[in-house]
């Protein structure tokens, strides 16, 4: 039999009934088996569980985060690309509007040239038009004045047109201005 | 004094040894064992049982308020003592430790809580008990590791010391691991709540006294006695809570060093 308190010099070192012994190890043991068989395992699943969900949000946000860099990168070639197409049709409406100038201001050319030419033809036409006219006239008029004047008869004509003819030489070899003097 | 002191009162003054006397339940039809301190006991287990219960109850992985209590308790025991001091094989002793704990602190607290009022690791049978069971377990990791002549060897001879010296080195070093560990470690235990206990009896049934006299007691006159006894009550509730502390403290310190015992026994020899 095991000494008990009181009854030994080692006072309250001892338990009082030894039965304290077996109730605490008992006990303990209950509180053992009910914490290793449901606490520990509850919790540890919990934080199982935890770490888990906190490594998935971490893998999807990772995901995310690529196809967002993904798509910026796709969205920058495209905005480069549309830089460069709009840097081109700026170049051609550039050359284009360029040609075009250069084409209108040679039609232009072209036109007053035409113009130029036309009025010219015309103006030479009626000049010959009218240097006929007055040859025919002029040569009459003389003639007449010149029989009345000479009281001779001019009616030959071979004469009478080989004066006009020198005297309209004459007339064309002075200057234009002269002319109506 | 027997005139002074009523004599309920006077039975119980000065405290002492007997104050920490268990009252059998129905003594005469059962036996003496069957006492207040056995049924706290017992009451503790469905405390400490009832509470990891609750905190356990639809855990999710988002804490609440009451999940986040339950975990820093059980972090506490987990990651402050098992993880840190055990590494990477805590888990196989995770369940051990916190059993230790909760169970050693409840009763503790029972020192200032509840119908009790008294601290059951004051009674020592129950503080041997943990001490054997610490002493088993850390032996036995050591054993189921070392082997039983590998274990013997890691504990009492450490690494480096010349040959020479080995037959002071080896008694010694079983005396230190081997046998003083449990009594020290249920001696710090029991000898702090019997102390605290024994403290604040003396504050409270003294203030008591004192605050109850109705004659002069040694020269000092009633309403000085009177006085003494308010002052007295008053600075029990320092001690209370003082007492609160040490519960705690006791509890987390037996449950550092067994898991201290159990991770130098199962150390990879040097």
């Amino acid at each position: 039999m095991l000494p008990l308190a009181g009854e030994s010099p080692l006072g309250p070192l001892l338990p009082e009934h030894w039965e304290e012994f077996w109730i605490g190890l008992a006990l303990f043991a209950i509180v053992y088996f009910a914490i290793a068989k449901f606490i520990v395992p509850k919790f540890e699943q919990t934080y199982a569980e935890r770490t888990a969900a906190i490594q998935g949000g971490i893998e999807k946000a990772e995901a995310a985060q690529a196809e967002a860099s993904a798509a910026l990168e796709e969205y920058r070639a495209q905005l480069a690309t549309a830089r460069d197409e709009a840097s081109r049709i700026r170049e051609e409406a550039k050359t284009q509007g360029a040609a075009i100038i250069a084409d209108m201001r040679q039609q232009a050319a072209d036109e007053s040239n035409r113009m130029l030419a036309n009025a010219k033809a015309q103006i030479d036409a009626e000049r010959a038009a009218a240097v006929n006219a007055l040859r025919t006239e002029v040569g009459g008029l003389a003639t007449t004045l010149a029989g009345r004047i000479v009281g001779e008869s001019l009616d030959d004509d071979e004469r009478a047109r080989r004066t006009v003819d020198r005297f309209i030489a004459d007339l064309e070899q002075q200057p234009a201005g002269v002319e109506h003097a | 004094m027997g005139g002074v002191i009523p004599p309920l009162e006077a039975e119980f003054w000065p405290p002492g040894e007997h104050s920490f006397d268990s009252r059998p339940l129905l003594p005469g039809v059962l036996p003496d064992w069957v006492n207040n301190h056995a049924f706290q006991a017992v009451f503790s287990v469905v405390l400490v049982i009832l509470f990891w219960w609750w905190m356990t109850r639809r855990q999710t992985i988002v804490p609440g308020r009451k999940q986040a209590v339950g975990e820093m308790l059980y972090d506490l025991i987990r990651n402050g003592i098992a993880r840190d001091i055990l590494g990477p094989q805590f888990r196989a002793y995770l369940p051990f430790l916190v059993a230790l704990f909760s169970f050693i602190w409840v009763n503790n607290l029972f020192g200032q809580f509840f119908l009790f009022m008294f601290p059951t690791m004051s009674k020592i049978g129950y503080v041997w008990a943990l001490a054997l069971i610490a002493w088993l377990v850390y032996n036995g990791a050591g054993i189921r590791k070392h082997g039983f002549f590998g274990y013997l060897k890691h504990a009492t001879l450490p690494a480096g010391v010349p040959k020479f010296l080995w037959w002071l080195i080896i008694p010694l070093e079983f005396l230190s691991n081997i046998i003083v560990r449990p009594l020290t470690l249920g001696l710090r235990l029991f000898a702090n709540l019997f102390a605290g206990h024994l403290v604040i009896v003396v504050f409270v049934v003294g203030g008591t006294l004192l605050l109850t006299a109705t004659e002069p007691l040694a020269g000092f006159s009633v309403p000085l006695l009177t006085t003494a006894g308010v002052v007295s009550l008053l600075f029990s509730f320092a001690i209370f809570a003082l007492e609160l502390l040490i519960g705690a403290i006791q509890a987390y310190i037996f449950t550092v060093l067994t898991a201290q015992y159990v991770a130098s026994a199962i150390a990879e020899d040097h």
